[in-house]
């Protein structure tokens, strides 16, 4: 069975998801990456988008203009959502946004964000653009178009986007830090071994 | 034909290419992602693989660029200094990335720096990039072409060591970009290692290195016995598509090389993501080609 979330999304839609878990999304999805969460937690410009309930993606799209004020979504895919770590909490905070989606995976004051204001960090496959550009039925909006096509704020209806794999949950999880605590163990191990074999300097 | 039309006829060819192999990945990462996926057990790395072959799937039968982060271009130019077309290549090589930008179509991705103004036309001030390499006596042009983003190969790390440090010092560091950078940068990746004298020539040589077909090996056989090393401890890192865990981490390891001052061992990393869009294609001097990174490719 398809686990199909549904904007407005609340936080007991939220209760039972746990990292790891795979869902889709369905309802309405805005891209938003660094200026735009720059504009809103440092220089205070609210989001001219209202995302109480709502889901963000960090992404910037390839569109295609089809008439005045119509775009076409040709290839939309995450970027690194570490690089929106130091605005997330905060961002969560002020906007009531419940889904974040993004690549790779984000840090302690997300999670602390996800875990007071109940919400959650999902990744999509990364490098799928086309697959997820069919998921967006149609772009209803566009805003903050003075930041160019990567950053604006551009308002997607979507219909089951995904799959999303669960990084951060509502209990405090985070998913990519547990990974990395065994890659870096693993990884202290295979220095050692492999600096046995390349010891050129003599 | 007069230089004009040649001019044109190659600016044309290489936007069609530069719009082909962002939808198509090369031969050789098709290959490889295929092998790799094979080895896959768990729900996750299974899913993500059968979602990244969906999306290649869609890429070419839309005809629409396969990553939406269509990277800022970069040209590996090995040129001969008899090619007759040297005195325009600067000028094509810039009008090949506005024609395919509508051509593809491809994103925006040039912001003039200070100002912080998007072009909107994806060139700008010194973009594209271009490394060039003269190649004496001969009339072709030998080119590679990169397309990978911002979340992957443009941010790299480099550093230079101390010669106390040894190749122990540059195992630490490459392996530390694996699991923290790495991570996120889309993995499988291909790692490009430089290893020199100075940091800019350790960061070209492991961008270069990502230019070389999967799975060739450094012609000095202590550095390919350190690629071999390298691709080992990485892969049993385990960091798997996506970093979500799985069987692998890398699709490859290259090191380029150089020389060193006894006081310094430059090294870099470079961490090219799974959909690694890159394209060769050999000029001859009357401006027939052959594309090599991907047998089937008409354009």
């Amino acid at each position: 069975m398809k686990k199909i979330l549904h904007t407005p999304v609340t936080a007991a839609d939220l209760e039972g998801i746990k990292v790891g878990d795979v869902i889709y999304l369905s309802g309405h999805i805005v891209t938003c990456r660094d200026v735009a969460h720059r504009r809103l937690i440092e220089y205070g410009r609210e989001l001219p988008i209202d995302i109480d309930g709502g889901a963000i993606f960090h992404a910037g799209p390839i569109v295609r203009k089809v008439d005045e004020d119509q775009y076409e979504m040709v290839a939309i895919g995450p970027t690194t959502s570490m690089r929106m770590e130091k605005f997330e909490k905060e961002f969560i905070r002020q906007t009531g946004v419940k889904v974040i989606v993004g690549k790779g995976g984000m840090g302690q004051g997300t999670v602390e964000g996800c875990q007071q204001y109940k919400a959650i960090h999902c990744v999509f496959p990364a490098g799928c653009a086309v697959l997820a550009a069919t998921q967006v039925e149609e772009i209803e909006g566009q805003e903050w178009m003075d930041l160019g096509m990567p950053e604006t704020l551009w308002l997607c209806r979507v219909e089951e986007f995904g799959p999303l794999v669960v990084s951060i949950d509502t209990h405090g999880n985070n998913l990519f830090e547990a990974n990395k605590v065994e890659f870096n163990r693993r990884k202290d191990e295979q220095i050692e071994k492999i600096s046995k074999e390349v010891r050129f300097i003599k | 034909m007069d230089r004009n039309a040649q001019v044109a006829q190659m600016t044309e060819i290489l936007s069609k290419f530069i719009a082909y192999f962002g939808k198509i990945l090369p031969d050789d990462v098709e290959a490889k992602l295929k092998e790799l996926s094979e080895k896959e057990t768990t729900p996750h790395a299974r899913l993500v693989y059968e979602t990244m072959f969906r999306n290649q799937a869609l890429a070419r039968e839309l005809n629409r660029p396969c990553c939406q982060d269509t990277g800022v271009i970069q040209y590996f130019a090995r040129v001969g200094t008899r090619f007759p077309l040297l005195d325009d290549l600067e000028e094509i090589f810039k009008n090949a990335v506005l024609d395919a930008t509508k051509r593809a179509p491809l994103r925006h991705n040039a912001v003039e720096t200070f100002d912080e103004k998007n072009t909107g036309c994806n060139v700008g001030y010194r973009v594209p990039c271009i490394d060039w390499q003269i190649v004496p006596n001969s009339d072709q042009l030998d080119l590679d072409i990169y397309m990978a983003g911002g979340g992957c190969t443009l941010p790299g790390k480099a550093m230079v060591l101390m010669p106390g440090a040894g190749y122990e010092g540059v195992t630490q560091f490459v392996l530390d970009v694996m699991t923290s950078y790495g991570l996120n940068a889309c993995p499988p990746l291909l790692v490009g290692v430089g290893v020199a004298t100075s940091v800019e020539q350790a960061a070209i040589l492991s961008k270069r290195a990502l230019m070389r077909p999967i799975g060739s090996r450094n012609p000095n056989p202590k550095a390919a016995m350190m690629e071999e090393a390298l691709e080992k401890g990485i892969n049993a890192i385990g960091l798997g598509p996506q970093g979500l865990s799985g069987e692998n981490s890398v699709m490859g390891v290259h090191i380029e090389n150089a020389a060193r001052h006894p006081s310094t061992i430059g090294v870099a990393v470079n961490t090219g993501c799974w959909s690694h869009r890159r394209g060769n294609i050999v000029f001859e001097p009357d401006l027939t080609y052959t594309i090599r990174s991907h047998k089937e490719a008409v354009l």
